[in-house]
Formats: C-alpha cells, sequence, structure tokens
C-alpha cells in the first residue's frame, strides 16, 4: 500500500502535520464536551459522548502514526545519527525527517493525555 | 529545629488540608502525599545521577550510551509517569464531584458570597432555616452545597473538609462535601474579593446527626431570648438596624446584611473575625470598618453606650 503514499514530500509543511492533529483533536475534545454538557445532542447519553471522542481519538492517533512513519521514512529509517547539521539538501532533509519524528511523538502522547479525561469522567457537571 | 517544628505544626490545626477531616480532604491529603514524595523521590534520583556524572564518573559516555539514558530516562520514565499520575487525578475526580442528585437528596446548604461575608441557608424537607458566617453539618451525612455570589467571586473552602469552589455572580455551583469527624474546623474565603478579603472567614461545626438535628429544628422558630428586652429589641428596628439585618420573629426583615436571628448562638461575629460576646458585639455595631475595613455596615458612633450595651447584650442572647 505503501505506493498510495507520495514518494518524498519536500516541504516544510509536512512538519506540523502531527502538532495540527493535536490542535484539532484537542479542540475537537473540549468543543464536544462544551457543547455536549451546555445544549446536550439530541438526547444522547454521556457514554456517545465518550464514544465519539474514543474515535476520534483513534484517528487522530492513526494520522500522527501515518506522518510518523513518513518522517521516519525521510529520516533514511534512523540510518543517520543527528545533528544532520551541514549545510546540504540532504542534511536538511534528515533533518526535517527528524524533527517531524520527534514532533510526532510528542503529538502522540499529547493526544492521549487529552483524551484520557473520557476514560474516567462518567458524567457532566450540570 | 524550629523552622522544622513551625512546618510540622502547619499540618494539624482547624484550617489544614493535611489534617482531614471529611472524604473528599482525605483524598486530597492522599493526593499530595503521594504527589510530594513521588516527585521528592525523582528530584533525589536527579540530583544524584547529577552529582555522579560530574564528581565521581571518570569517563564520558559514548554517544549511543547518553542517547539510551535520553531516551529512557527522557521520554519513556516520564511519559509513564505522568500518565500514571494523570489517571490517578482523573480517577479521584468522580468521587470528588459525587452529585447524583439522588444521593444528595437530605441537606442542601446555600452560600452566598457577600463583601465579606456569607449568606447561609439550609434546606431539608421543605424547612428553610436562614444563618450567616457560620456553617454547621451532621458527621457521617453527605452535604450539598450550592454556592452564589452577590457582587464579586469569592471562593467557599473548608481545607480540613475538601477542595475549594468558587463563587460565581450569576452562576450556581456545586460541591459536595462528607464530614467524617465531629469537630469545630475554619473555612476560609480563597478568592481575593477585596480589601477584607483575608477577615471574611467562618467557623464550621461538625456534630452528630441527632445533635445536628435538634440545633437546625430549634433553628426553624424565633431566637429564644428574644423577648428578653423587648426595650433592646425596640432600639434595634428604631436605629435602623433592622434595615439590612432579619431577625426572626421581629420587624426587623432587612437583607443586605447577616441574618442575626440566633447571632447570639454563633462562635464567632464579624464573619470568624472575633470571639462572639457582649463587648466584642459592641464594639462591631459602634464602628464596623476599624475592625473590618471596607464593611458597608455604617457606623454608630453617636450611639449612647447604654444603648450600645443593651443592643449587643440582647443580640448575645439570641440564642
Amino acid at each position: 500500500m505503501w505506493h498510495l503514499l507520495p514518494k518524498e514530500v519536500e516541504s516544510l509543511w509536512t512538519l506540523f502535520t502531527a502538532p495540527v492533529v493535536w490542535a484539532a483533536h484537542f479542540l475537537f475534545c473540549y468543543l464536544a464536551a462544551a457543547v455536549y454538557c451546555e445544549k446536550g445532542f439530541f438526547g444522547a447519553g454521556f457514554d456517545t459522548l465518550r464514544l465519539t471522542i474514543g474515535l476520534v481519538t483513534m484517528a487522530a492517533l492513526a494520522m500522527i502514526v501515518l506522518a510518523a512513519f513518513l518522517a521516519w521514512r525521510q529520516w533514511g529509517f534512523g540510518t543517520g545519527d543527528p545533528p544532520h547539521d551541514d549545510p546540504s539538501r540532504r542534511d536538511r532533509l534528515l533533518f526535517q525527517g527528524y524533527a517531524t519524528l520527534l514532533l510526532s511523538g510528542l503529538s502522540f502522547v499529547a493526544v492521549i493525555f487529552t483524551a484520557l479525561p473520557a476514560l474516567f469522567l462518567t458524567g457532566c457537571l450540570r | 529545629m524550629l523552622p522544622a517544628l513551625a512546618a510540622l505544626s502547619a499540618c494539624s490545626g482547624v484550617q489544614s488540608a493535611l489534617d482531614p477531616a471529611g472524604e473528599e480532604a482525605t483524598q486530597v491529603a492522599t493526593l499530595f502525599w503521594v504527589m510530594t514524595v513521588g516527585g521528592g523521590v525523582i528530584w533525589a534520583g536527579t540530583v544524584a545521577l547529577a552529582l555522579y556524572a560530574s564528581r565521581w564518573k571518570r569517563h564520558a559516555a559514548t554517544e549511543q550510551g547518553a542517547g539510551r539514558l535520553i531516551f529512557w530516562g527522557g521520554v519513556v520514565f516520564p511519559v509513564v509517569v505522568l500518565t500514571a499520575l494523570l489517571s490517578y487525578a482523573l480517577w479521584l475526580m468522580p468521587s470528588l464531584r459525587p452529585f447524583g442528585g439522588e444521593a444528595t437528596q437530605g441537606l442542601r446548604i446555600e452560600i452566598v458570597g457577600n463583601q465579606f461575608w456569607w449568606h447561609v441557608v439550609y434546606r431539608r424537607d421543605g424547612a428553610e432555616v436562614v444563618s450567616a458566617n457560620e456553617v454547621r453539618l451532621p458527621v457521617g451525612q453527605r452535604v450539598e452545597f450550592a454556592l452564589e455570589s452577590a457582587d464579586m467571586i469569592h471562593s467557599f473552602w473548608i481545607p480540613a473538609l475538601g477542595g475549594k469552589m468558587d463563587l460565581i455572580p450569576g452562576r450556581t455551583n456545586r460541591l459536595s462535601l462528607l464530614a467524617t469527624k465531629a469537630g469545630v474546623y475554619r473555612g476560609q474565603c480563597a478568592e481575593f474579593c477585596g480589601i477584607s478579603h483575608a477577615l471574611m472567614a467562618f467557623p464550621v461545626v461538625v456534630s452528630e446527626p441527632a445533635e445536628f438535628d435538634a440545633w437546625l429544628e430549634a433553628r426553624t422558630r424565633p431566637a429564644i431570648g428574644l423577648d428578653g428586652s423587648p426595650a433592646a429589641a425596640r432600639l434595634f428596628v428604631d436605629r435602623g438596624c433592622g434595615d439590612c439585618h432579619r431577625v426572626d420573629g421581629t420587624e426587623a426583615r432587612g437583607t443586605a446584611g447577616p441574618d442575626l436571628s440566633h447571632v447570639g448562638s454563633r462562635l464567632t461575629i464579624g464573619a470568624g473575625l472575633l470571639p462572639n460576646d457582649d463587648e466584642t458585639l459592641a464594639r462591631f455595631i459602634a464602628h464596623p470598618a476599624s475592625l473590618k475595613a471596607g464593611s458597608r455596615m455604617p457606623a454608630y458612633l453617636d450611639l449612647p453606650a447604654a444603648e450600645l450595651a443593651e443592643i449587643a447584650a440582647w443580640l448575645k442572647g439570641l440564642q
């Protein structure tokens, strides 16, 4: 299936994929909980909210894992060691791949932390 | 030695979260100790490692070894520890905010924060008891608080019984407490609300359910000392006290200031400020702002001393 993915993405923007997913997931969780607790959602129960947050979390984690895989590939699957600080195109690519991979790791953990309350809380505080 | 003693003595007392007398406070105290001891162990480990690296280690670490240390010690370890701590704190949350609706059908206490005093209304089985600046609770029974504010943001906190909760104008916040040990504790406004914020406190009396029931039942009737001095009762109304203060069973029906129906039985006056006796009552009436800056009650410096003493004695008699 890997041929579906572009061979190489040479853009600075891929660096931000995982943090953007993290931000979107964060916003969704907080908005969904706030709107649900204030207005309700067509009579759905609190477990529906928890399930929705769970599904969105899975999707976000999948996207981050994909971004991490692409970054890992860009980094040459870890064949070279950092810091990749030569003024060359190759080192720029490797550096960006490595930085993206680290950011993906951070975002992965952050998304889980954002979603953890949904695992423990059992109702809105009205 | 002295700082250690001071630190230890702060761990007990009427207003200590580390000397819990309620279910919520016990959980908060446990959380505190887990965090403190855990943080201490990690701190000691980090310092030991730094000392080892800077003083005793003879050879530089290999790049691979350093990378491994960073990965396990700087990434995996914090993630695992933080996940565990976050889960533990989140796991505590539902029990710290127990609002079943059904579980707390019993006693409900409404608190309205004012600069710088507390309006307190007890509701149970349709009965309503209005009081102020003191909270009484039965031991072993869950009590629900409805918290509101008449002017600005205050915060209702009884450290010995549980966590704090803000009183926000235009909102009703809820708090649930379960006292587990009878005794007298102290609550305090925990959100800066003006010049006498620090003097906005209240005693909390936790007593056995039977004792509490008797107390509450007595509060549904006018105070026993009400007819002790008809002249003083007359003065109270004539001098305008009743425009702001209510005294059950008299013409005094004001609501701008604390309800004084049974003020004589309270432990303190001025919201936890002074012990409650004839002398402090007279001092407060004569010049509230000298005891409590920013108090909205006007001074009664021109009140003849005899009248002042008479009113104070009558108020002290309202048991």
